[in-house]
């Protein structure tokens, strides 16, 4: 566990200035390194394969109770049943339609508020931080049922925008408490450098604040995006009709239905659900990860 | 102009800026957030039931008497908390090691990198029913493996009263590790590089140089995600809801489910309203301790 520990910048270090010493430990380390990312590969990844199996399998080997990895034949069948049976296209449009409106609302409103509570020393930064945390204590079932006859009241129950509002308001206080977390970690001298090399306020935020954060406003937006599209609890008491459902909630009433012959549409359905935020997962990882800061400020 | 001046500049008029920049995301949150939570609060004081033309009345420390003779109610909490800090920590651990990993320079990072994103970007409802199939006592591949390792392969993982708990908490684990993994790493790439390389040329070992120079930069990236962490799990419903519906004979009854069944099985708002206030107390009182112990370690 200890040696999995090297920092990036060492390895490239070794990679070309190859320090004898180092050389000894990292060859030491590797195997050990590869050994917990297997393990980790298998803990993450099993569950998907079997989902995946199981949406190809017929209906015929799942009721024999075979519990065979590979499908004995492929079938696609599960996958079209699942969309014509469980009105999963519509409910997948709610999904979205909801999904995105709250994203882009909670990033444009948090933002500004961010860089606020992590670079301005004011009274409201106390407030805003316990507020933040407070937010998140409170259970759901506390906000329900009052939400529920706020929103009667102003007829949006049984509406999208509806849950949009819901969820912006839910999202928010992790998307501020996150981006001021990453606001505050960018060095304030970087931007001091800007201002005494004669960039404007603006210009600073822009050109030196902005790309640093970046991938911290990803992975925030990437948190909003997922949250609403995921959320359950919520959209199970806000919303009746059956053609404003969204995912997750078809996706529970098809539980109910569960036997053994289902349970290839059931996987399939499941999958079906996951795809769209997966693709916008793969799509956008590459930057999640990407170390903007590294060397930014030299002593 | 020098780097104080600049400083200088920047102070003045520094709280109506900042004000500017909040009021935003101020103005919904009071609306949407504020209001319904004070009257939510609010009705855990009340004998308020499900239906339109029930009168509402105060009734005072009613709910809370009525919950402190109540076996369910104790046992759900029990439930909750040993629920909440086994996911958290475990899945603290786990992803902490995983962003550890990810950091380094390995092949097939990609690979682990992209399937521990996975579980974030799926809903909670089709984790549950993902590991319904996994956890399956006749055709899930768990016991399958287990057969062919030559042992006993049925238990019946979510049916059976001793390890329905211990099996939800392992499915916890898995749907939680993205968004801590994700945080940790992007704290551990805000880690300066030069401390590490200033460390490695004093002679630190990669444990010491982990242990003061990884650890203490990622303090409050960690204490920010664990806190998290703790009260997401504490609240969380739809996984538990999905795979179990907290039976088997309510072993795996967490608070939030145990107060929806009361509110929209029973339809007891004002008792169930009250369970949410406990579980506010108990949270709070945990987070309370547990930050003011970050700030001290911060400060020292």
């Amino acid at each position: 566990m200890t040696q999995t520990l090297a920092p990036p910048e060492r390895d490239r270090k070794t990679r070309t200035t190859s320090v004898a010493p180092v050389r000894r430990t990292r060859t030491f380390a590797r195997p050990l390194q590869y050994l917990a990312l297997l393990g980790y590969v298998l803990f993450l990844g099993f569950p998907l394969l079997f989902l995946l199996s199981t949406s190809l399998k017929t209906p015929r080997q799942l009721q024999s109770g075979d519990a065979s990895f590979i499908p004995d034949s492929l079938t696609w069948s599960n996958f079209s049943d699942a969309v014509t049976k469980a009105n999963l296209v519509q409910a997948a449009g709610n999904s979205l339609y909801v999904a995105a409106l709250t994203t882009v609302i909670v990033t444009l409103l948090s933002l500004p508020a961010a860089y606020a509570l992590a670079r301005f020393k004011t009274k409201l930064r106390g407030l805003a931080t316990g507020w933040i945390l407070l937010s998140q204590v409170f259970p759901f079932i506390l906000i329900v049922i009052p939400v529920f006859l706020v929103l009667k009241q102003i007829g949006l129950v049984n509406n999208p925008l509806g849950l949009v509002l819901v969820y912006t308001v839910w999202c928010m206080p992790f998307a501020l408490w996150m981006l001021r977390g990453y606001v505050a970690a960018i060095p304030v001298e970087l931007e001091e450098a800007g201002a005494i090399d004669g960039a404007g306020k603006l210009r600073v935020l822009r050109s030196i604040v902005l790309p640093l954060l970046a991938p911290g406003l990803v992975a925030t937006s990437l948190f909003t995006f997922i949250s609403s599209w995921n959320e359950f609890f919520f959209a199970l008491v806000l919303i009746q009709d059956p053609e404003l459902q969204t995912l997750p909630l078809t996706l529970a009433r098809f539980v109910g239905a569960e036997g053994q012959v289902q349970l290839g549409q059931l996987a399939a359905a499941s999958l079906l659900a996951t795809v769209p935020s997966l693709v916008f997962f793969l799509f956008i990882q590459r930057r999640l990860t990407s170390g903007l800061m590294s060397g930014a400020v030299k002593g | 102009m020098t780097a104080a001046t600049v400083r200088r500049r920047r102070k003045r008029g520094d709280g109506r800026d900042a004000w500017l920049l909040v009021l935003p995301a101020l103005v919904p949150v009071v609306l949407i957030s504020v209001y319904p939570l004070v009257q939510g609060i609010l009705l855990g004081f009340t004998d308020a039931e499900a239906g339109l033309n029930q009168v509402t009345n105060f009734n005072g420390l009613d709910n809370y008497e009525k919950l402190l003779h109540n076996e369910l109610f104790w046992a759900s909490f029990r439930i909750g908390l040993i629920w909440a800090f086994g996911v958290t920590i475990i899945q603290f651990l786990a992803s902490l090691g995983l962003a550890l990993l990810l950091n380094a320079d390995l092949r097939l990072r990609w690979l682990a990198r992209t399937l521990a994103l996975v579980p974030w970007a799926m809903p909670p409802v089709v984790i549950a029913i993902m590991w319904r199939l996994m956890l399956n006592p006749t055709y899930g591949p768990v016991n399958e493996t287990l057969r062919s390792l030559g042992l006993p392969g049925d238990i019946n993982w979510l049916g059976d009263f001793s390890t329905a708990l211990p099996a939800v908490i392992v499915v916890g684990v898995w749907a939680g590790m993205p968004q801590t993994t994700i945080t940790l790493l992007a704290g551990l790439q805000n880690v300066s590089g030069d401390l590490h390389e200033a460390a490695a040329i004093d002679g630190a070992s990669t444990w010491q140089r982990f242990w003061h120079v990884t650890l203490p930069a990622l303090r409050p990236v960690i204490a920010a995600i664990t806190s998290l962490d703790l009260i997401w799990n504490f609240n969380s419903f739809a996984l538990v809801f999905v795979l179990t519906a907290g039976g088997p004979g309510g072993k795996t009854m967490l608070p939030m489910l145990f107060a929806y069944n009361e509110a929209f099985r029973y339809g007891n708002f004002g008792y169930a309203a009250a369970l949410g206030n406990v579980m506010v107390v108990v949270i709070a009182a945990f987070l309370f301790f547990y930050l003011r112990g970050q700030a001290r370690s911060r400060e020292s």
